[in-house]
């Protein structure tokens, strides 16, 4: 039950009941579907980017289990603010994190170490997709490509 | 446990459970330290003994490729790898087992439907039907053949309870319908079609008939004849046989009159460089190496469902299912998807509030495994407005006490989601 305990923390829980920044901003000028075809779950992230590659507003809809709905909303609250090679370079090292290429604990990067709470994916490879669907879909929606698949 | 369910009497048929369980060794194993409760058989069955013995003795004793060669091993592996032809259409009650065509599985056997019969006779503007209950394997061949001919396909409806919505069947038959395909079982919800209405239909309408009996013939005696379809496909691993090896059974005349869809060896009579002639039925569709140790180990599998009888088996499985609805109702948030009674050794549910991939993931980990998703029949879940379900499906080896693991393994789920 550790390893469960672990996956379904408290915040994920939270995030996945009450995601923040779900619904479709009217000014927005990018935007990607995600599509994760073993679960059949989908969603779409849209962007609001800046002349100066500025990420003004980041928001989501769509439906998906605990996991893809918890990294969705919290990708939501930490890529706001930042540009989009910023964010694109968080997801890398986010990817390699839940791949277990690299350890983020007592990383200096307080963004990284928000998403420590989505380390118990680590133990559940089939996971894995699940919480970098709506990154892979943002980066998608950064590349002018509207459809990601996981697959 | 709730105590206002009450225990249904152990069967009082001969089906003694706890002796199939030992004939399959993978049923003692642990997954994360818990017993293994396999509620997936839907997907794929688990093996008894025999079968396992069977492919094991072909390579130990009895392998050689099949129809080639002169030697005594050659022509042993062909007599077993025919019996198992001879066997399955006893077991499906076919007239003749030239009627009997392998393929890697169901999917192959209406591929090669597709193909060969759809893709050669229907024309543009004729029309296929099938249902939405279809698996994926019943619907996208169709596809890959109207678009070569220009056929049009229509889907059957479902009402809310998951049954065919007859009236509308009616409706969509006509002179243009050219063939309807339909399963004996939907894999998602469980729901038994009306074939005894719904084949005579076709045939008033001049249309020819394929059922997909995939899941079917795992649960209840097939006579294909007294089903009076024209085609009848199945796959071997789902009923407790080998992967790879399925087959298609079809009406001679049909067969006949289809040309080839694979080339290779096995399927021709006489080879030229510009051109063959083929064999006739059923080698002309078996092009290449079958899967001969699969399908000499099929012909046990068919021995051992026999010897256990079809009847006890659907008895033993109807009791299970029954307890599980009954378990799952009597807990909150709990909507089962898919209630007309016509339905066996499957249910399709959801938990309020909690993904059914949380679901999988969490009940895995009580050693409980069940498929959670679309179950290749997305048709399905768009007509229920969901993206994915947790499916619990049974076997001939499941127990009620399997049943009552996985309702405490939804409580458990439910506890951490709380």
């Amino acid at each position: 039950m550790d390893d469960l305990r672990d996956l379904y923390q408290e915040v994920i829980l939270d995030h996945g009941k009450n995601p923040r920044n779900f619904r479709h901003p009217e000014d927005a000028n990018r935007h990607a579907e995600g599509d994760n075809p073993l679960c059949g779950d989908r969603l779409t992230v849209y962007l609001k980017v800046g002349h100066n590659g500025l990420v003004e507003d980041v928001a989501f809809e769509g439906r998906g289990c605990a996991i893809s709905m918890a990294s969705a909303s919290m990708m939501t609250e930490i890529v706001a603010g930042k540009t989009e090679e910023e964010a694109r370079a968080l997801f890398r090292r986010f990817h390699d994190f839940v791949m277990g290429k690299e350890e983020i604990e007592g990383a200096d990067d307080e963004d990284l170490e928000k998403l420590i709470v989505l380390a118990g994916v680590k133990q559940f490879p089939m996971r894995v997709k699940c919480a970098t669907l709506a990154w892979h879909t943002m980066t998608a929606a950064m590349d002018g490509e509207n459809v990601v698949t996981t697959e | 446990m709730n105590a206002a369910v009450a225990q249904p009497q152990a069967s009082n048929t001969a089906f003694d459970v706890e002796k199939v369980r030992a004939d399959f060794p993978i049923l003692s194993r642990q997954v994360h330290g818990k017993p293994l409760v396999y509620l997936d058989s839907a997907a794929s069955a688990q093996k008894p003994r025999q079968v396992i013995e069977a492919e094991t003795r072909v390579y130990e004793h009895e392998y050689a490729n099949v129809h080639r060669g002169v030697h005594y091993l050659s022509q042993a592996a062909t007599e077993k790898f025919e019996a198992t032809r001879t066997r399955i259409a006893s077991f499906i009650n076919a007239p003749d087992e030239n009627e009997v065509v392998f393929t890697r599985g169901a999917s192959e056997a209406i591929n090669l439907v597709a193909y060969s019969y759809a893709g050669h006779f229907l024309k543009e503007g004729d029309e296929i039907l099938i249902s939405e209950l279809e698996h994926h394997s019943n619907i996208v061949p169709w596809q890959l053949a109207a678009q070569r001919n220009g056929a049009v396909i229509r889907a059957i409806p479902i009402r809310e309870d998951g049954q065919i919505d007859m009236d509308a069947y009616g409706d969509l038959l006509g002179p243009k319908t050219k063939l309807v395909a339909i399963t004996a079982q939907s894999n998602a919800l469980g729901i038994i079609p009306p074939l005894e209405r719904m084949i005579p239909m076709a045939h008033d309408a001049g249309a020819k008939v394929l059922v997909d009996g995939c899941q079917a013939i795992t649960h209840r005696p097939v006579d294909v004849q007294a089903m009076g379809c024209d085609f009848f496909a199945f796959s071997g691993h789902k009923i407790y046989g080998p992967t790879g090896v399925g087959g298609l059974w079809g009406r001679a005349e049909l067969l006949e009159s289809m040309p080839p869809w694979q080339g290779g060896g096995e399927m021709i009579a006489r080879v030229g460089i510009e051109k063959s002639t083929y064999k006739g039925i059923p080698h002309r569709f078996e092009a290449g190496t079958p899967a001969i140790a699969q399908v000499i180990a099929l012909k046990e599998a068919l021995d051992y469902v026999d010897a256990l009888g079809m009847d006890a088996i659907a008895e033993h499985e109807a009791m299970l299912l029954d307890h599980a609805v009954r378990r799952l109702e009597a807990m909150d948030g709990v909507t089962i998807i898919g209630t007309s009674p016509a339905k066996a050794s499957i249910v399709s549910f959801l938990l309020d509030g909690i993904h059914p991939h949380d679901i999988g993931t969490i009940v895995d980990r009580e050693g409980v495994a069940v498929r959670v998703g679309h179950h290749c029949a997305q048709p399905v879940m768009e007509h229920y407005d969901i993206a994915a379900t947790v499916r619990a499906s049974f076997g001939l080896y499941n127990t009620l006490a399997e049943v009552d693991a996985l309702v405490a393994s939804l409580e458990k789920t439910r506890e951490i989601f709380a």
